[in-house]
């Protein structure tokens, strides 16, 4: 328990000339729930995309599992047990519920398993049971960040990455997403959670991060973020 | 009509065992039932090589999603592997073993280095999509043919604008099939022997195509065709099962290429123009993309419709004018140009869809009446 299942150490990552990330360090252990927040362009989603290799780093080391994964191809990933909730869903807009979380499986071989998967992540989104033939691009936005999740969920992650969950719905609908990642939580899963909702992500993790124009600014148990003036200042509105 | 009892495991047997009686019977009920039914079966023959083709696009551009407008060169390539290699042409210069080689070793070379032309045209495009990806493709297939067209010099490989002449026809189990056989009191001309040996690799290349659908590499294909960022994301090589696709989807071509070779005894570059390979997408489309029976029935429609048009047409000019008055060539065109704007209009999923499409389509229609 004490090696951390991830561990990045001085990532950089510039688009063009621009820096975007500029060499952050960040850990998260096994079982635990880890919040990444900060505002709009703060290098958030580029540090996620980065572990998953959509985004090439420019400098520094990502360690997942005892093994260097920065630079692999971005299909290595999945196998790896690493796997994002993209920003904005990313769900197969012209394929059924069921489909999209057969997807989530493609890189696993154990039908039976599969099976009991698919039933476990039905038995988490009720919703997404009622509605396992419809075309997920018809379903609203609460319910496709629901196949989104369940989908990631079928491909068995050591670590779920989560950009933004919460963008674009509406209140009631985040704070039932919120209740599922706690629920997933529950069972075990480790997540690294991207949110703009500060105290919303804060509430929920048991650690978090601060990310301020692409360095990190602060980290600390998420209760001492929530009770820290500056934060709440800054981000919490209060 | 009623198809349901079609679904059952019964119905399924009796289907198949009618189409299968058709089938096999559909040469001897031409010639026996036509004047000129020869060269009815010998359009059959030709339905079939295209059905052959359109499954292969179809794999390209239905189940992978990517537009392909140079598909013909496919087609080009297996009928010239088969050529060069099957006639008097190169016999002089090439080893005595490489020539005549065994007709199903013959398709399997045409099949294999078609689908190596389909990677060479794979790997460059690899980034690109849509429109892009189509004026490539495009190019891709006038550059096979102007090749084709202009390699015999320095040295003559193609011979050029005037084709490859005296291509062997078919040896195989002890059949000649460029020759008349008589067997159970018939008489198999050399159109229905090609009827038979087409219609199996027909057959096969069916089954293969159903198999590949609901296996992994099917379900990447959707994938990749639906979002290549999310499928990318699922854990799935992108550049791999593109090319695959392209691999799979030329190699098809090849080996209708090669029988195409065989049959016709003559191939020039003539045959492998930019209509052919649109002609071969609106089999596709038509048909309805991605579902196979829908493309089976697209490929047979677009074939047969300028036959069953010249035997009519021709007739019905001369009834009413008592001269023609347009050439048959030029009114079949507009004719079908007509109809494929119509049933584009009418029913943009294709004639014979599958679910998945027909619902794409008509999603919009639900949520009205919802």
């Amino acid at each position: 328990m004490t090696d951390a299942l991830l561990k990045v150490e001085d990532l950089k990552v510039a688009y063009g000339g621009i820096h975007a990330v500029k060499g952050i360090n960040l850990e998260v252990k096994q079982g635990e729930l880890v919040a990444l927040i900060g505002a709009n362009g703060a290098g958030k989603s580029t540090t996620l995309k980065t572990l998953v290799g959509m985004v090439k780093p420019t400098a520094g080391s990502i360690t997942f599992n005892g093994e260097n994964t920065a630079r692999l191809a971005p299909y290595h990933y999945v196998d790896r047990g690493l796997v994002l909730v993209p920003e904005g869903r990313g769900v197969f807009p012209r394929l059924t519920v069921e489909e999209n979380l057969q997807m989530g499986a493609h890189t696993r071989n154990d039908k039976g398993a599969i099976a009991s998967d698919m039933a476990r992540v039905y038995d988490l989104f009720p919703r997404l049971k009622e509605r396992r033939l419809q075309l997920a691009g018809t379903l609203s936005g609460g319910e496709q960040q629901m196949v989104a999740i369940g989908r990631a969920i079928m491909s068995r992650p050591k670590l779920l990455l989560l950009d933004e969950p919460s963008m674009g719905l509406a209140p009631i609908i985040v704070q039932k997403i919120f209740e599922i990642i706690r629920m997933i939580a529950a069972e075990g899963v480790t997540m690294l959670l991207v949110e703009q909702n500060a105290k919303l992500a804060l509430e929920t993790a048991d650690r978090g991060y601060v990310m301020e124009s692409g360095k990190i600014t602060l980290a600390d148990d998420a209760k001492v973020l929530l009770a820290n003036e500056a934060i709440q200042k800054a981000y919490l509105g209060e | 009509m009623n198809f349901a009892f079609m679904k059952t495991r019964h119905g399924k047997a009796i289907t198949y065992a009618v189409l299968a009686v058709i089938l096999a019977l559909l040469p001897w009920m031409l010639t026996g039932g036509f004047e000129n039914g020869k060269s009815w079966v010998r359009a059959v023959d030709f339905a079939l090589l295209y059905i052959m083709l359109a499954l292969g696009l179809n794999i390209v551009v239905g189940y992978a999603g990517l537009l392909d407008l140079g598909y013909i060169a496919f087609y080009a390539v297996g009928a010239y592997v088969y050529a060069l290699l099957n006639s008097p042409h190169l016999a002089a210069i090439l080893p005595a073993w490489l020539i005549g080689p065994n007709f199903i070793v013959m398709l399997v070379v045409a099949a294999v280095f078609a689908g190596m032309f389909g990677v060479m045209l794979g790997t460059p495009v690899l980034k690109l999509r849509g429109d892009y990806l189509a004026i490539v493709t495009l190019g891709f297939g006038e550059i096979i043919r102007i090749f084709l067209n202009n390699l015999d010099r320095p040295v003559n490989i193609t011979n050029g604008p005037q084709g490859i002449n005296n291509i062997d026809k078919v040896h195989f189990l002890d059949i000649d099939f460029g020759r008349p056989m008589e067997w159970l009191g018939l008489t198999f001309d050399m159109v229905h022997l090609y009827y038979y040996l087409i219609l199996a690799f027909c057959i096969f290349i069916i089954f293969v195509t159903l198999r590949l659908q609901h296996s992994r590499i099917g379900r990447a294909w959707v994938a990749l065709r639906e979002d290549e960022i999310a499928a990318n994301a699922m854990g799935i090589n992108i550049r791999n099962v593109k090319l695959l696709a392209f691999a799979m989807g030329a190699s098809f071509g090849g080996v209708s290429g090669a029988l195409f070779a065989s049959f016709q005894g003559f191939v020039s570059p003539e045959s492998f123009v930019l209509m052919e390979s649109i002609m071969v997408l609106c089999m596709v489309v038509l048909g309805g993309m991605g579902h196979i029976p829908g493309v089976i029935l697209g490929a047979i429609i677009v074939s047969i419709t300028p036959e069953i048009l010249r035997d009519v047409i021709n007739p019905l000019q001369e009834g009413i004018f008592g001269r023609r008055v347009v050439d048959p060539e030029n009114l079949r065109m507009l004719i079908f140009g007509l109809a494929m704007i119509i049933i584009m209009l009418l029913r943009p999923e294709g004639l014979w869809p599958s679910k998945r499409r027909a619902r794409e389509f008509h999603e919009h229609d639900e949520e009205a009446q919802a």
